[in-house]
């Protein structure tokens, strides 16, 4: 700083050009804001993880046949209630292929129940690409190759077997194909429904908001449980496992669109007002372009966080209404008709690998959950 | 410069000394910067916006956002009791500091108030938490601090929620709030920004006596250096982060020393006091003409069954736009002057009763009161309007290239490339290159947004705009810059623009017939250099007195100000409005009109 004689303290003149013509040649500038809102979604670890993860899960849905050393429905009448068996390499010392130790089992008639030794002294070692139950792949290609099977005169149950000598390793990765995609079918159901009736309500309000609102209101009164109840009581018992899976989706799709048609009316009240809305209403443009142009475009990114908050709530309905019994039915096979056969205390006591199904529930929802925040935390404006 | 000998002057208050502060990884955003308030005095930070000035204020009461460090410098409160140094207080320490020694009065009155409490219990809070008085003499002391602000009747203030208040009481409240505690030091940060010019100047009043009688000292953040002018004792103008001058407020804005200082003072907007009169004009033809247009909404009754009341919004309003000519509305919030925007573009129509007669120039005349599907297109094609918010004003999803594109899509003229071609010409003709076209809006400043926004509405070649406050988000040197391209635009492409806008000053710039509005009404119209050199209209006075000027001679004219901008039943009877009585226009001299009884 300069002091002049007045008193006055001045900086020098800088000589440097004038910037505001160079502002938009940052390198962000080219950048939509949805690449900007996935570099800020990469930077938020866990729900980064939680993404990655979720990824892999569904890109390797079709191929749990291979992966899986079992069919779902394949029967081990040998082997019933067998707990989980470990893979080891070491054996006296030594470093062996992966092997197990055979398994058998015998009635305990005093304590009525089955009890398992292993022979610790005959250990067989796993084969690999070997053929099995046939299954199809992606549900086309059919194929008899797994990626492991269990040594030819004796089993292997990772996460143990149930009450008619299923592998429950095998039967949750095939259940994963019902309970992860009944989400997202719901979900499609869903989102379709609630954009169409928050839109519409949002955009044009009035007497069609009016509508539309009361009959939210009328669906949210209905007490939700004994609904689905009712719902999936009334699909025929004798449908096919895919058609009650389908009607299933669309009983939890249903019902699940009002809290998403609010808040698709609630954004849309307040984008009407910005002033873009405006100026393409003074240009002549129509309610439906408007609409596909300008609303949902920037309404997209909240409906992916929304969606993604609320696959879980799907997954869980499926485990909810199948765990009842007024699910999915056998013989297909998904977490929560797995978790139907766990509905004992006392076999959950001795068997306790039976209610292994929840965990890969409460992996999922949790994942689900966390990506959701990550995507909410990325997409919120005021972190920008 | 004149040689100035140093007065002793009593030490700083607050002496802020090579502040420099930073955001987490990036860098400075304030650069070493240094002042003094000295007791008793305003120092006015002055520069536009993001020049650092709120931040170097904010610092002083460590109210700084949590990724900011506090990078070198130091600040230092003195006062009888002894010295602080709030950047090195607990924040136990900082609390106390804070509401007792410092207050701070923010920008907007709407968000510094919790709308669950009512305000006498909000502004009585500084002194429950600082002094050790009883409930009752809590209430007294706030309602004797209401009556000093200016309210006529306090206890119906204590006991009001914030938003049963008009902006100008709320920030009056705000203004009680920063004072009750009798800090040494105050901090307004852009106070009278978000109020009308004749509340501004009123606030702005209130302010400067409350100082003198309390005799605290004021840092006063602003951008407008009109209000400098009328408030400030010195000054220290910034620029991204940097003091680049400060001293005493005549000097600088007197003989400013700094290019930038210079720069800032010329773009300034004022009502010049003796317009160069127009040479009359060979009369062009009307393309707008608004006659006998009224509109009133009617309002939900608070009773599901007592009869719903009506509103006027606006009531006998006759304008004409002629072709190639600015017409301004000007006036506060609430004087209907939107409202007759939309009816001059037919997105709302008017009572029936009025006409809005559009004529183009080879086609038809349109009636917009009453626009049928296909002349409504036709009118579209033609008139465009220009929006307030830079930031809303464009899709945040749309390239500038589709946001462009849009109007002509949508009227299905030309093939993709001719629009694209059209496109880059109309983005040279606003000033910004066609490389632009693929960006985003977030990639461009406030002034380039409205730039954009003019562009997308000459995009289908429009004789006539519609500029809704246009500059009024835009900081001075940026608005002066807009005003010039749509002035420079109205040459080229013989346009004609209705202008809306509360700043006189600006209107005095561009505009070629002048309507001033009040509840609904113009009460005086006529060419800027006969209404602004022998306004007639009180509110007119009043509006003129209370714009800021950038020069310490012409301070803000109060009584003026108070005559004419108080409720219109209360102006004299030769101008008052009252409910059922509207006086008609009388013409003052030639086209200068007054809305006056004979």
């Amino acid at each position: 700083m300069i002091r002049l004689d007045d008193g006055r303290y001045v900086a020098p003149e800088d000589d440097r050009p004038e910037e505001f013509a160079t502002l938009a040649d940052t390198p962000e500038a080219r950048l939509s804001l949805h690449r900007l809102t996935l570099r800020r979604f990469a930077r938020h670890r866990l729900a980064m993880i939680s993404a990655i993860f979720l990824l892999t899960c569904y890109l390797l849905l079709p191929l749990v046949g291979f992966i899986a050393p079992y069919g779902p429905n394949t029967r081990n009448a040998e082997h019933i209630f067998a707990p989980p068996q470990l893979i080891h390499i070491f054996h006296d010392g030594g470093l062996n292929a992966p092997f197990v130790y055979p398994i058998s089992g015998e009635a305990n008639l005093a304590e009525y129940r089955w009890d398992y030794t292993a022979d610790t002294d005959a250990p067989q070692s796993l084969r690999w690409f070997c053929p099995g139950d046939p299954y199809k792949l992606a549900g086309l290609i059919p194929s008899q190759t797994h990626l492991f099977c269990a040594p030819d005169d004796t089993t292997v149950f990772l996460w143990g077997s149930d009450r008619l000598g299923r592998d429950v390793f095998s039967r949750i990765l095939y259940g994963a194909q019902l309970s992860l995609t009944v989400g997202l079918v719901g979900i499609a159901i869903s989102m379709g429904l609630g954009i169409f009736f928050g839109a519409i309500a949002g955009y044009f309000g009035g007497g069609l908001d009016y509508a539309i609102q009361r009959l939210i209101e009328i669906l949210r009164s209905i007490p939700e449980l004994p609904l689905w109840l009712a719902l999936s009581a009334a699909v025929p018992s004798h449908w096919g496992p895919v058609s009650v899976f389908f009607a299933i989706s669309i009983i939890l799709g249903l019902l699940d669109w009002p809290g998403l048609a609010r808040a698709v009316r609630a954004k849309f009240f307040s984008l009407r007002e910005e002033d873009f809305v405006q100026a393409a209403e003074m240009m002549g443009a129509k309610p439906s372009r408007i609409i596909r142009r300008h609303l949902l475009p920037n309404f997209r990114s909240h409906l992916i966080a929304s969606a993604a908050l609320s696959i879980p709530s799907m997954i869980l309905g499926e485990t909810a209404l199948s765990f009842l019994g007024l699910g999915l039915r056998a013989p297909a096979v998904s977490w929560g008709v797995m978790l139907n056969d766990a509905q004992h205390l006392s076999s959950i006591e001795i068997y306790p690998w039976t209610a292994l199904p929840m965990l890969p529930i409460i992996i999922v929802v949790l994942a689900f959950s966390f990506m959701g925040d990550g995507l909410r935390d990325a997409l919120d404006p005021s972190e920008t | 410069m004149t040689n100035i000998t140093d007065a002793p002057q009593p030490a700083p208050i607050l002496e802020v000394r090579g502040l420099s502060v930073g955001f987490a990884p990036g860098k400075n955003v304030l650069h070493d910067v240094s002042f003094d308030v000295r007791p008793g005095e305003t120092l006015a930070l002055v520069g536009e916006s993001g020049s650092g000035k709120t931040l170097s204020c904010r610092a002083v009461l460590k109210l700084l956002p949590k990724a900011a460090q506090i990078r070198s410098g130091s600040i230092l409160y003195r006062d009888a009791t002894g010295e602080i140094e709030p950047l090195t207080l607990s924040p136990r320490a900082l609390r106390a500091f804070r509401g007792d020694k410092v207050s701070m009065i923010f920008q907007q009155p709407m968000h510094a108030f919790s709308m669950m409490h009512t305000a006498g219990d909000q502004v009585g809070e500084v002194l429950r938490l600082h002094s050790d008085l009883s409930a009752r003499e809590i209430k007294d002391t706030v309602l004797r601090t209401f009556e000093t602000v200016g309210f006529t009747d306090p206890e119906r203030v204590y006991g009001a929620y914030p938003f049963e208040l008009s902006g100008g009481m709320r920030q009056r409240a705000m203004i009680a709030m920063a004072t009750i505690g009798k800090p040494r030091l105050i901090i307004a940060d852009e106070p009278t920004t978000a109020l009308d010019v004749t509340t501004q100047a009123m606030v702005l009043g209130l302010l400067k006596k409350l100082q003198s009688e309390t005799g605290a000292a004021l840092i006063l953040v602003t951008h407008d250096l009109g209000v400098v002018a009328n408030m400030a004792d010195q000054v220290a103008v910034m620029k991204k982060g940097r003091v680049v001058e400060s001293g005493r407020a005549d000097l600088i804005l007197g003989s400013p020393w700094h290019s930038y200082t210079k720069r800032l003072i010329a773009a300034a907007p004022e009502i010049p006091t003796d317009p160069p009169v127009a040479a009359p004009e060979t009369q062009p033809g009307p393309l707008l003409e608004m006659t006998n247009v009224s509109r009133s909404f009617v309002l939900r009754s608070k009773l599901p069954w007592s009869r719903p009341q009506t509103f006027a919004a606006v009531s006998d309003f006759n304008l004409t736009v002629p072709r190639g000519a600015t017409v301004a509305i000007a006036g506060e919030s609430g004087s209907g002057k939107t409202t007759c925007a939309r009816i001059a573009l037919g997105a709302l129509p008017p009572d029936p009763g009025g006409s809005v007669i559009y004529r183009p120039r080879n086609a038809e005349p349109i009636a917009v009161h009453e626009l049928t599907p296909q002349t409504r297109t036709a009118f579209q094609r033609q008139a465009q309007m220009v929006f307030q918010d830079p930031y809303s004003t464009l899709n945040p999803r749309m390239r500038i290239r589709e946001a462009l594109c849009e109007p002509m899509e949508i009227h299905g003229i030309g093939t993709p490339a001719e629009r694209l071609a059209r496109a880059e010409e109309v983005l040279g003709w606003v000033g910004l290159s066609g490389d632009m076209l693929g960006r985003y809006p977030h990639a461009f400043s406030g002034g380039q947004r409205q730039r954009l926004s003019i562009a997308r509405a000459l995009m289908i070649g429009p004789e006539f705009l519609v500029c809704d406050e246009p500059t009024s988000a835009l900081d001075v040197s940026v608005q002066a810059q807009v005003l010039d391209l749509l002035a420079e635009l109205q040459e080229k492409l013989g346009l004609s623009y209705l202008f809306i806008s509360h700043d006189l000053a600006v209107i005095a710039q561009i505009a070629d017939e002048v309507a001033v509005m009040r509840q609904g009404v113009i009460v005086e119209q006529g060419p800027p250099a006969m209404l602004f050199n022998n306004p007639q209209h009180p509110y007119t006075r009043a509006l003129i007195a209370a714009q800021p000027e950038p020069d310490v001679q012409r301070p803000i004219d109060l009584a003026a100000v108070a005559r004419g901008a108080g409720d219109p039943a209360e102006w004299p009877a030769a101008y008052r409005l009252t409910d059922n009585a509207l006086p008609p226009l009388r013409a003052v001299e030639g086209p200068h009109r007054v809305r006056a009884h004979a």
